[in-house]
């Protein structure tokens, strides 16, 4: 079995954002970048499956140089290995075109299942599990709180608005993972160290038979016009209740009535 | 100027609320005649909903292929439609299964996607959508470049659903060819968890949230009486589902969902910046917390201080009495 988990690096969600005005893109060195919160659901769950059945599990990262550090963290939680595809014509690509590299690199290597987060928490478009199933032409397992593999299948419980249904595909495919799915570990220190020292392998657009035409802030198929930071909201009137709840109940259901939304 | 299509979605063929909403704004703001896309079994006693709100072709494909979150079929249904209908731009829903088949859709076509968009606007014969960005710390807009199909994933409750007046639209029979690969994910079992009549997180007009205030899940109780007595839905923080309170598809933050109600009452809800990531959009926003300097009340339009287990028993009741 051999598993690759897609990662993103991104922005603190709690920084600061700066936007590059002439390029309309975030400043990514502005705060300190941090592994998305959601590829950890996806690495922990690929690391059960190493622990339980035996596989081997390789972060695939598509980003710049700096990204390294993203990647060793990445690696800290007991991966094998890493793939890197850093190339400056990738800068400011959207979703579909981060998805065609990605996919590019995917084909160079043998897999029975790709693990990754349902979204990155900075653009949280949700896209990219399924456009890059499609450009693989794999099926797709998205929004999973329980996976199982047996008899060369994936099946997953994919989380939906009023419950969850059970659904099944034939491997190799995409999976895409909540938070329900399990508690991710702490790296250990004995796995940070050992971090340094995986193999990691990068590739850039070349090397991956992606035209650079393809991708980037000029190629992508979606094209942002205007950034403009939204008018900070200002706190309304806050009371205090007495302790009884009422006065507090009674202020409510007149604010509620003045804004006429009861 | 050619046609936008849009995507209904539907229950058994009724339209849901955010899809009239889309009609109208594709109405509106499209500067084309509308097109709608109906699948599924029964989907084609939609169509007369869709035209009341300003449609006049519907493309209808009844098939059983279409179950709920078969995502594969779906995507076959809606790039014949964009074919047979001659649109370049397709509104649909943006919930998690049209990621998924938008997604795909616009691989297979070479379009580009927007997603989440709150308003559109046509720029000579493009259309450009705006989105908050960053949890809403930042408004942007984007547009498909040109040429291409364009894909905007519309967010509920954006526009408001207005009836143009027209009657029922032109229903044409979809002809859709399903290849082996469209079946090779195959739905097996379907669980419902009771959602107590509520309306789904995503297209509720108002949203009762708890967090870790609330105690224990018991606690949520309260807050389903509230969201009753608004028709709301329920929401809740990280950590009251981190806890086992209430499931996980309630999340609203970061790493759960992000919703835009008109009203928005957070129940003993701190407001990490995490948390209001997912619902800084809100039009109205109330905050109930006994830590008076719980960050949720700097982005609150309206907040109590105070214990919210003795507060809400009087609130709902008093809604409860307005309400008759």
């Amino acid at each position: 079995m051999r598993i690759i988990c897609p990662v993103k690096r991104v922005p603190d969600t709690a920084a600061d954002k700066s936007i590059d005005q002439d390029t309309l893109t975030l400043d990514r060195d502005a705060s300190d970048p941090v592994l998305n919160a959601n590829d950890e659901w996806s690495i922990e769950e690929a690391m059960r499956i190493k622990e339980r059945d035996g596989a081997e599990v390789i972060v695939l990262c598509v980003g710049p140089e700096n990204a390294q550090t993203t990647i060793r963290k990445a690696l800290s939680y007991g991966l094998d290995g890493a793939i890197q595809v850093a190339d400056p014509a990738i800068a400011g690509s959207d979703a579909k075109a981060i998805a065609r590299v990605l996919a590019a690199a995917l084909a160079e290597e043998d897999f029975d299942l790709v693990l990754m987060g349902n979204q990155s928490s900075d653009a949280r478009t949700m896209l990219v599990p399924a456009m890059l199933a499609e450009y693989l032409g794999l099926p797709a397992l998205t929004y999973a709180k329980r996976l199982q593999l047996a008899d060369g299948s994936a099946t997953v419980d994919r989380e939906t608005p009023s419950g969850h249904q059970t659904v099944t595909a034939p491997l190799p495919a995409i999976v895409s993972v909540v938070e329900a799915i399990n508690e991710p570990r702490y790296p250990s220190f004995k796995g940070i160290m050992a971090a340094k020292k995986k193999p990691l392998e990068t590739r850039d657009l070349a090397a991956l038979g992606v035209d650079a035409g393809e991708v980037g802030l000029a190629n992508s198929s979606t094209q942002v016009l205007e950034i403009t930071p939204r008018p900070p909201k200002e706190a309304g009137d806050k009371i205090e209740d007495d302790g009884s709840g009422v006065v507090g109940a009674k202020a409510l259901v007149e604010f509620l009535a003045a804004q006429k939304l009861i | 100027m050619s046609p936008i299509l849009v995507f209904v979605d539907h229950d058994h063929g009724t339209p849901k609320k955010v899809s009239n909403q889309i009609i109208t704004a594709a109405r509106q703001r499209g500067g084309g005649e509308v097109h709608v896309l109906l699948m599924g079994e029964g989907a084609g006693a939609g169509a007369a909903q869709a035209g009341a709100h300003g449609a006049t072709t519907a493309y209808v494909w009844e098939a059983g292929e279409v179950a709920e979150y078969a995502t594969e079929p779906a995507v076959a249904g809606l790039v014949a439609a964009l074919e047979a209908s001659g649109a370049t731009t397709v509104l649909y829903p943006a919930d998690p299964f049209m990621s998924d088949v938008v997604g795909r859709a616009a691989v297979r076509t070479d379009g580009g996607v927007v997603t989440d968009v709150v308003d559109l606007t046509l720029d000579g014969t493009e259309m450009v959508g705006t989105k908050p960005i960053f949890g809403g710390a930042m408004i942007s807009r984007c547009k498909v470049r040109g040429g291409r199909p364009a894909f905007y994933g519309v967010a509920a409750n954006a526009f408001a659903a207005e009836e143009s007046g027209g009657g029922p639209p032109e229903v044409v029979p979809l002809e859709v060819d399903l290849d082996d690969t469209a079946t090779r994910t195959r739905v097996v079992e379907v669980v419902e968890q009771s959602a107590g009549g509520r309306p789904e997180m995503t297209e509720a007009g108002v949203i009762v949230a708890g967090g870790r205030g609330l105690g224990d899940a018991e606690g949520f109780r309260l807050v389903e009486q509230l969201a009753d007595v608004l028709d709301g839905a329920v929401g809740a923080s990280r950590a009251a589902t981190d806890a086992g309170w209430y499931p996980h598809q309630h999340q609203i933050g970061q790493t759960g969902k992000t919703v835009a109600p008109q009203l928005y009452i957070g129940a003993g809800i701190s407001g990490a910046i995490q948390h209001r990531a997912g619902m800084q959009t809100a039009q109205t926003i109330v905050a109930i917390n006994k830590d008076a300097d719980a960050p949720l009340f700097a982005i609150a339009d309206f907040g109590v201080v105070g214990d919210l287990h003795k507060i809400l028993p009087p609130l709902i009741e008093e809604l409860a009495a307005r309400k008759g």
